[in-house]
């Protein structure tokens, strides 16, 4: 199948990655090559195969809502690009 | 005492636990190595002088009882570690600091261990060559103009080169495996569960796993149980008591039964793969097992599975890295949406991107049941091909990859021949089996040539217990002549 520019860059769109002119050729090439490696799949006939949903034997434990941590906000803040002392600091949202 | 390094990480141990060798003159070695080794630019960041501390005060008051004591070791840039930059290969994670410590390097340093550095990966573990690291390709120890392989090919030149006594990768397609078969080194993929998955940079979550990198399988067995255990903070962790594998490591392999998979053979492979494999076969024959012919019939599908599969997962996990709360920020935008879009465009290499588009395309609407669905689906028969064997075999015995290691740059623009890399070690991810690569030989261009042990769930003290009797008669010796410090 072909991935032609139209779909690479509808797919950035919703990936949130800008792409040049370039760059959405170049991917538009490596995507389709890759796709028609991929359709091999279409050769099995998997209409009574359940899909794998998970590789263990076991179902996701839940835990008791007990607080195990907290009071770090100056943990969690401390990695951010840019930040006041309490917030995130981002691009204005709301005009 | 001199050429410490040299030593295996169980020689290692046995001398510090008999106070033969103290823990700061260890470390002085891995460190003189390492920084000899630049040429490798197997590290991203080093931690010489905290090591050299820790090693400091192991020695003023020495604990013996554990499995790690007054050990160094470097560890791949995946693992967060608290107070230590944790890049992933990456620029988006330049200058992230965790301050946390990933359960497996929590692990470790409670064996005894401590830091030594981090060592480079391909980007976000995506990659069979490590040339998608933003800090710059790794060399392979054995021959200057050839790949490590990858994704973990700073932790499988680290080892290979004497830079760290052993070491700790991930693997999600072959991650671990791939990058020993092209090193001469001993890399195991648990089973997916056993080493807990918290604090590792995600990249597949339902592929992913952690797993030991060393000289040799006994070190292996060592390095796996210090590292492994229930988590309750990894929702996927297998809540079972800890195996003492390097206790019960042993030789005898009678009667077990070993499958060899008809399917296991591509075009253009090299005539000494399939001799070394042989060669395998009769060793273990030798051994007192048994050979027995299976298929899976539908390994040809594992590679196309797995490019659905790790690349959606591998959109969703990388969603997180916006720019806002860590990890790099473009200043170019006018807006938020901008910004999030130069961040990712600026922040990410070229495969990274890739495959996150290649994930996004797979999830987006419409084309959800047509790919993903179906990825999911083939998965299962892939799984059931295994299940199928099982029942006959106790283990399965494969080329770890079909090549030796590449020059560098030769599959950089072709990423299908790049992926192709991994077909014999991609199944098993997919089936969350426990795998290991040992060194079987050379090539005819003297590069290392590695066998792959497939086994059951949970089966990994039989996996360690076939490589060690094969290791033993293989006798593989690694030539190297350092031409890096020249």
């Amino acid at each position: 199948m072909s991935i032609d520019k139209d779909k690479i860059k509808h797919t950035s769109k919703l990936a949130r990655i800008s792409l040049d002119e370039g760059k959405v050729d170049s991917l538009s090439k490596d995507l389709s090559n890759i796709f028609n490696f991929i359709e091999k799949l279409n050769k099995i006939n998997t209409d009574k195969v359940e899909p794998l949903t998970s590789i263990l034997n076991q179902t996701l434990r839940s835990r008791k809502d007990d607080i195990t941590d907290g009071a770090i906000r100056d943990k969690v803040l401390g990695n951010a690009p840019k930040k006041n002392e309490e917030f995130f600091i981002v691009p204005k949202v709301i005009e | 005492m001199s050429n410490l390094s040299d030593k295996t990480l169980t020689e290692l141990v046995g001398l510090i636990k008999s106070k033969q060798i103290k823990s700061e003159e260890l470390t002085d070695e891995f460190i003189t190595n390492s920084q000899k080794g630049k040429k490798l630019n197997a590290y991203i960041t080093d931690s010489f002088d905290t090591a050299k501390d820790k090693a400091k005060q192991f020695d003023v008051k020495p604990n013996f009882d554990c499995l790690l004591p007054g050990v160094p070791l470097a560890v791949k840039d995946l693992f967060c570690t608290n107070g230590v930059k944790t890049t992933a290969g990456s620029k988006m994670l330049e200058n992230f600091i965790p301050n946390y410590e990933s359960t497996v390097t929590t692990n470790l340093w409670n064996e005894g261990a401590f830091l030594l550095g981090k060592l480079n990966c391909d980007e976000y573990a995506m990659g069979s060559s490590n040339e998608t690291s933003f800090y710059g390709n790794v060399i392979n120890p054995l021959e200057d103009k050839v790949v490590p392989g990858g994704s973990s090919g700073g932790s499988a030149a680290a080892v290979c080169a004497n830079l760290t006594p052993a070491t700790i990768g991930t693997d999600t397609g072959g991650s671990i495996r791939q990058p020993a078969s092209f090193t001469g080194t001993v890399g195991l993929k648990p089973t997916y569960g056993l080493c807990s998955r918290w604090g590792i940079v995600a990249f597949a979550s339902s592929l992913d796993q952690a797993g030991p990198m060393t000289k040799t399988v006994s070190d292996c067995a060592l390095m796996l149980e210090a590292m492994c255990g229930f988590d309750p903070k990894d929702s996927t962790s297998i809540d079972k008591k800890k195996e003492n594998y390097s206790k019960n490591l042993n030789k005898n392999i009678k009667g077990l039964k070993i499958g060899i998979p008809k399917e296991y053979r591509v075009d253009g492979m090299p005539n000494e793969i399939e001799t070394l494999w042989e060669e395998g076969k009769k060793i273990l024959k030798n051994e007192g097992a048994e050979i027995i012919d299976i298929s899976l019939p539908h390994t040809e599908y594992a590679l196309p599975t797995y490019y659905i599969v790790a690349p959606a997962e591998a959109s969703s996990n990388l969603a997180r890295y916006d720019g806002v709360r860590y990890g790099f920020r473009s200043n170019k935008g006018n807006n938020l949406i901008e910004m999030y879009e130069n961040t990712r465009s600026e922040g990410f290499g070229d495969e990274v991107k890739r495959r996150i588009l290649i994930g996004t395309y797979v999830l987006s609407s419409g084309y959800y049941d047509a790919y993903y669905l179906k990825a999911q689906k083939v998965r299962q028969l892939i799984k059931k091909d295994f299940d199928d064997s099982f029942k006959k075999v106790d283990a399965i015995l494969t080329p770890s990859a079909p090549s030796s290691a590449f020059k560098i740059g030769e599959k950089k623009d072709d990423p299908i021949s790049m992926y192709l890399n991994d077909v014999f070690t991609v199944p098993v991810n997919l089936a969350g089996l426990p795998a290991m690569s040992i060194p079987a030989g050379l090539d005819k261009n003297k590069l290392p040539l590695g066998l792959q042990l497939i086994g059951k769930p949970l089966a990994e003290q039989t996996l360690l217990n076939i490589a060690f009797s094969m290791e033993e008669k293989i006798n593989f010796k690694l030539n190297i002549n350092k031409w890096w410090e020249k």
